[in-house]
């Protein structure tokens, strides 16, 4: 894995602007601007139903959208598509994980290298190791069928399958959705791991807190409008956050 | 009926059965990829013998002219849609795949007589010219819908399959034919005669069946058609396209159908509208097997041959009646076991 990417220089991976994606007439996110850069930790935090998964959807080429957006300095056209973007390195880790339930633990991971593999890299046996050391607990599992792990162990079976591919824009949607406390921290400190990998990672969250300690910047994702955008250590102390997303009870 | 008719009887339905099951298969491989429920197989089983047949009579198969004007067809889709995305590095390649092979094979027929050429040789030239009509149908006829209902898609395979036997009727005639033994060696077992012919159905669709086995459990590819089956979503998200696993899925349906049909040709008389009932005697292993499970619509065709065979005997004008009624209680069994599941 290499180093950190020098601190001067820093490469814009993923600049959207004018984002707006609608379901039929009704507009689900409007005017969006983000920019995520390699080796950086962005998040979009905000209520349910403000458009977060949209977004992810729409940047991922699963959802149609109007706009600009530029992946690795190129300007997506109209031949825009999942597959494309798997290619060159976008890979998406979904709300609802999608991993292959009756497949072994093994298999999912293996097919996460699976355009890899057809684009004629034989390396994913390494890069399954790579994964092994960043999740031990999947190594214990590997032969087991993905639909019998636990609900901590299928979003780590998840982010192995997206490291599989090895992204260079990781988009993590909801990791912490219906996890223990303590999975979260762990799953977390993984996040935070693996921006020295190189990989830039949009994270988009309803916990803010853990999602706000983990990330170098963030937006506030309101009905669909970003409202808020800071370093994370300046949102984490504005009142407007703290007041609608933090409150009071700590829960780290 | 006395042991040896029983025996006899056995080995016919056994040998049927067989290539049923390797039919059933493919049906639900289909299926299960593509949620194409895939009427035309059974036309592959017919293209496959009648092309090796026409080969063998020294006749050009029809089925070249289908293989250029739909690999023509597909040119030009792909091609103007490459214009439009003005991704001109792409064409050649479109032009030599789609057009450049089916004019090679083409001319390889021209050029050599294929009525002298060994044996396995006749048989190769026989599958290179039927299993690309599977991803060719594919790209043409589904691709474009195939977010579409299972219901829009069963109506494009009906359609599908009638233009298949049309085209079986103008390509082939209507005489039914049969082609050369694979071997000519028969032998004693017991009390009954085992053809060499029939043993080499049941080998080589018991191979196949081990190597589709392989295919899924080992191969990345294979493993990928496993996961699109599962999860659209997730394989999607891994780079495996519809369209690809669409694609493969068709080539694997083409092949199987094309090779049942020149195994069974030498001991049965194809008719360019044969295949239709073979087909549908797969489907109701398919069925048996819920369209989902792969060993149980592959004993279920086994038993559809035995269940065929021996009521030919007992009872041969209802044979065929007896065989398709037989999906009657494992449709009720079916219905009452499973809760009904809403369609996405």
């Amino acid at each position: 894995m290499s180093g950190l990417a020098a601190a001067g220089e820093r490469v814009v991976v993923l600049e959207v602007s004018e984002l707006s994606v609608s379901y039929g007439k009704i507009e689900a996110l409007h005017g969006l601007a983000l920019k995520v850069h390699r080796g950086e930790i962005v998040t979009v935090i905000g209520p349910n139903g403000a458009g977060k998964t949209t977004l992810l959807c729409a940047l991922m080429g699963l959802l149609p959208a109007g706009g600009e957006i530029v992946y690795l300095g190129e300007r997506q056209g109209p031949g825009r598509s999942v597959e494309r973007l798997v290619r060159q390195g976008m890979t998406l880790v979904p709300e609802k994980r999608e991993l292959f339930a009756e497949m072994s633990v093994e298999d999912n991971l293996l097919l996460g290298a699976f355009d890899r593999y057809r684009a004629g890299h034989r390396d994913h046996l390494e890069t399954m190791d790579q994964v092994f050391d960043v999740f031990p607990r999947l190594m214990e599992r590997r032969q087991q069928l993905a639909g019998t792990l636990s609900g901590g162990e299928r979003q780590m079976l998840a982010m192995g399958r997206a490291l599989m591919a090895k992204p260079r824009l990781l988009l993590l949607d909801e990791p912490s959705l219906g996890l223990a406390p303590l999975i979260i921290r762990e799953i977390f400190r993984t996040v935070a791991e693996l921006r020295k990998t190189g990989v830039a990672i949009l994270l988009v969250e309803q916990n803010a807190r853990a999602a706000l300690h983990v990330a170098d910047y963030g937006y506030v994702l309101e009905t669909g409008e970003l409202s808020l955008e800071g370093p994370s250590r300046d949102l984490a102390s504005d009142p407007r956050v703290i007041e609608s997303y933090l409150g009071l009870g700590g829960r780290n | 009926m006395d042991l040896q008719i029983a025996l006899l009887l056995g080995q016919d339905g056994i040998t049927n059965g067989a290539i049923y099951a390797l039919l059933a298969l493919a049906l639900v491989l289909v299926f299960a990829v593509t949620r194409v429920i895939f009427i035309p197989q059974g036309e592959f089983v017919a293209f496959g013998a009648l092309t090796l047949a026409g080969l063998q009579a020294g006749r050009l198969p029809g089925t070249i002219w289908l293989l250029l004007a739909l690999g023509t067809a597909i040119a030009l889709v792909e091609g103007s849609r490459a214009l439009r995305d003005r991704n001109f590095r792409r064409l050649p390649m479109i032009l030599l795949v789609n057009c450049g092979v089916p004019l090679l094979l083409a001319g390889t027929l021209f050029a050599l007589s294929p009525a002298s050429l060994p044996l396995p040789v006749q048989v190769l030239l026989a599958l290179m010219l039927v299993v690309p009509l599977g991803p060719m149908i594919y790209r043409l006829a589904y691709q474009p819908i195939a977010e579409a209902s299972v219901l829009a898609l069963l109506i494009v395979s009906v359609a599908v399959h009638v233009t298949l036997i049309g085209l079986g009727l103008l390509f082939f005639g209507a005489e039914g034919s049969r082609t050369l033994s694979f071997t000519d060696i028969s032998f004693e077992l017991g009390d009954i005669l085992v053809q060499g012919q029939t043993l080499l159905v049941v080998v080589a669709s018991l191979m196949l069946i081990v190597a589709l086995y392989f295919f899924f459990e080992r191969t990345i590819y294979g493993k990928a058609l496993r996961a699109t089956a599962m999860n659209r979503t997730g394989a999607r998200l891994m780079g495996i396209s519809g369209s690809l696993a669409g694609m493969l899925s068709f080539t694997l349906a083409a092949a199987i159908g094309a090779l049942s049909g020149i195994l069974i040709s030498p001991i049965t008389t194809i008719y360019y509208d044969s295949g239709f009932l073979i087909g549908l005697k797969g489907f109701v292993g398919a069925i048996i097997g819920g369209l989902a499970s792969y060993p149980v619509a592959a004993a279920g065709a086994i038993l559809v041959g035995l269940l065929e065979s021996f009521s030919s005997f007992w009872a041969s004008a209802f044979k065929e009646v007896i065989v398709f009624t037989s999906i009657i209680p494992v449709l009720v069994w079916r219905s009452l076991k499973t809760r009904h599941v809403e369609e996405e």
